[in-house]
């Protein structure tokens, strides 16, 4: 995909958000189509917040409740107010004239709004997520198929063309996407992810050392993969790769050479510091329910 | 109450936090044409037989975009300790309730007074109600600072919507423990005998006593369950094969020192606010006792005087009003007491889940310098 204009980074909730309102979709309905907010930089445009906004669309005409739009913004405005329009975005798999259409009413809106097509139907075993915009705009088209194979999102970059004079067309110009996340956003996509493997797509929060011991798990299984590489590179399998076996010198000299004395020493300071927090907190406990027994007597 | 209830840090001088009030479900309760199972009608049904359920809600079950959400929310609007509060959209399924949508809710700002939050709540419910979003109000979210969200605000909150509706939650997100490598988010309901008491406004020792609540028993966890459609999952996997792998491995860091002496702070300032409590306490009750001994030695003279009176064959003495006289002090009111006892047990609990995960991190890490 062409790297021309501003990279569109998107972050997950954006997605989610898509997907439910997808999935709430009117009767009859095909698609749906929503209002992006974010925020803009020189070089990229960061899409943290939607809303779908209510339509219909039929052969030959489309109707968008712009006063819901203009008074969810207002609304959305009043708790994140450095958030502004910078597009909307359609579930559906191709770019119709109707949506030339919604983007021009958008693009009155915001200066440069971009149009992202999140394919929820999956026609091509994926969800494409594309984002495109006017050569003057970016607009994030999501297509979203209701099959669940694959999305597809399209961010495009529409421009002007035409003979001039005549009527005048307009071209969208796809956009390259990121996914982006704060920490704690990784965090809780780290966590939903999990939920894919469980046969009700459920899973429960677990706390405590059982984390510890997953986490640890976790490293462990891709020590194993790394072992198992290593192996097939010893045995001639697999022809040695150089960046690799540069990444494993790093790996391998991050483990830091103590002496052992220093080690206990740090190791023992640290596990008594504590225990002691675990001994005072238990006697606050303890404290405490003592007190409630003598005031209720 | 800002400086017996919340830390001075979080609660600063705004007195008290204006949480979202419940009066909505009431209104209402047209069927939204979704492409979702009905959910309203359920929801009435159960706000009708409130009361007669013991505990109506025995799990929740949230929708992985109400997370992102609540994430994002704090993440933008939260920063520099302050609290972050939204409203929590879903239906009850039989015991189960279902969380799926939030919307977050602005922070109260000095020339924005009155703002009118019930109208900000009226216009979202209604604009979300046409795009077929669940309208019903099922409770309320917060954000803590290091776990410190045991306070009268939240209380009042939580009983006003527990009252309300029956099924309602208060989730406490605690975005400092998410960052350490786990989503911390927890759900709570006030116990059947603390709704009790807050109706009865009773918060005297002799009506605590009688209802017979300790500070263990005042909130009632919920367990969570995160649960995904299909097309979430799909997205998952569109994520997880375009995203950077950014597994960070929080969880697994060593450092200690900062989040244990900060939580040791709050814990010490809780601590010295329950002592001064005690303190208050403690004086009132030698009071009592001291007026009572008054009071019977009054009453002893005066039987003297009368008897004596009575063997001169003079009139009596009136019979006054003791209680005019002596007049009992002031019970303290027992509920911040409560509270902070609540709280402090809450700072326990997580240090000690702390201590327990970086004792279990230090010893695979001494396991690890050991084979070398």
């Amino acid at each position: 995909m062409s790297v021309f204009g501003p990279v569109v980074k998107i972050h997950p909730v954006v997605l989610a958000s898509i997907c439910d309102s997808y999935e709430r979709r009117n009767e009859g309905a095909s698609r749906v189509i929503g209002t992006l907010l974010g925020t803009i930089d020189k070089h990229s445009i960061e899409v943290t917040n939607c809303f779908s906004v209510p339509h219909n669309e039929s052969e030959d005409e489309v109707a968008v409740d712009m006063e819901f739009a203009k008074n969810m913004y207002e609304l959305h405005k009043r708790v994140s107010p450095t958030e502004v329009i910078i597009g909307w975005y359609a579930t559906g798999f191709d770019i119709t004239e109707h949506s030339v259409l919604i983007h021009e009413y958008y693009s009155r809106e915001a200066t440069n709004p971009i149009h992202l097509t999140a394919d929820t139907a999956l026609q091509s075993g994926k969800m494409n997520i594309r984002a495109y915009v006017r050569l003057a705009h970016l607009s994030v088209l999501c297509l979203k198929n209701s099959e669940g194979i694959s999305e597809c999102q399209y961010v495009f970059y529409s421009a002007q063309m035409g003979v001039p004079g005549k009527t005048v067309g307009v071209m969208f110009t796809p956009l390259s996407v990121k996914y982006i996340y704060y920490d704690t956003e990784r965090i809780g996509v780290d966590l939903l992810q999990r939920t894919r493997m469980t046969p009700g797509r459920t899973k429960g929060l677990t706390s405590d050392l059982s984390q510890v011991a997953g986490s640890a798990s976790r490293v462990q299984d891709m020590l194993t993969t790394v072992l198992a590489y290593i192996e097939d590179v010893l045995s001639g399998k697999v022809t040695a790769d150089n960046s690799v076996g540069r990444f494993l010198m790093d790996l391998v000299n991050k483990v830091p050479t103590i002496s052992a004395e220093d080690f206990e020493n740090m190791l023992n300071s640290n596990i008594n510091d504590l225990l002691m927090v675990t001994y005072l907190s238990n006697l606050t406990q303890a404290q405490i329910a003592l007190n409630e027994k003598l005031v209720l007597l | 109450m800002a400086a017996v209830c919340g830390n001075a840090d979080v609660f600063t001088g705004r007195v008290p936090l204006r949480n979202p009030s419940p009066s909505f479900p009431r209104v209402f309760t047209t069927q939204a044409a979704s492409v979702r199972a009905p959910g309203p009608v359920i929801s009435t049904e159960m706000a009708s037989t409130a009361g007669t359920l013991d505990s109506p809600v025995k799990q929740i079950q949230i929708e992985g975009m109400v997370v992102l959400k609540i994430i994002k929310h704090y993440q933008e609007e939260g920063q520099g300790s302050e609290v972050v509060q939204g409203v929590l959209l879903g239906l009850v399924v039989e015991d189960r309730l279902e969380i799926t949508n939030c919307f977050p809710f602005p922070q109260h700002t000095e020339d924005d007074a009155d703002f009118d939050e019930v109208q900000y709540q009226m216009e979202m419910m209604r604009s979300l109600r046409h795009v077929n979003i669940d309208h019903l109000h099922v409770g309320w979210y917060q954000s803590t600072y290091y776990g410190s969200f045991v306070s009268r605000a939240l209380l009042d909150s939580q009983f006003s919507y527990q009252h309300a509706i029956e099924e309602s939650v208060v989730l406490i997100y605690d975005p400092i423990k998410t960052g350490q490598g786990s989503l911390s988010l927890k759900a709570y309901r006030l116990t059947p005998k603390l709704m009790e008491i807050c109706k009865e406004k009773d918060f005297t020792p002799e009506g605590l006593k009688k209802a017979n609540i300790g500070f263990e028993h005042m909130f009632e966890e919920v367990p969570i369950v995160i649960r995904n459609s299909h097309l979430i999952n799909v997205l998952m996997w569109e994520l997880e094969d375009k995203s950077t792998v950014a597994d960070k491995h929080e969880l697994l860091n060593l450092s200690s020192s900062n989040h244990l002496e900060k939580s040791l702070q709050l814990l010490m300032d809780r601590v010295d606010d329950m002592s001064q409590d005690i303190v208050k306490f403690n004086t009132y009750s030698r009071n009592l006792s001291k007026q009572q001994q008054q009071k019977h030695q009054y009453l002893q003279r005066r039987q003297q005087e009368n008897a004596q009176r009575q063997s001169r064959g003079e009139p009596q003495l009136p019979e006054e009003d003791i209680n005019k006289m002596f007049k009992p002090p002031q019970p303290p009111p027992r509920m911040d007491t409560l509270l902070i006892a609540g709280q402090v047990n809450n700072y326990c609990q997580n240090v000690k889940e702390f201590t327990s995960q970086n004792l279990g991190k230090l010893f695979m890490a001494e396991a690890l310098q050991g084979h070398n």
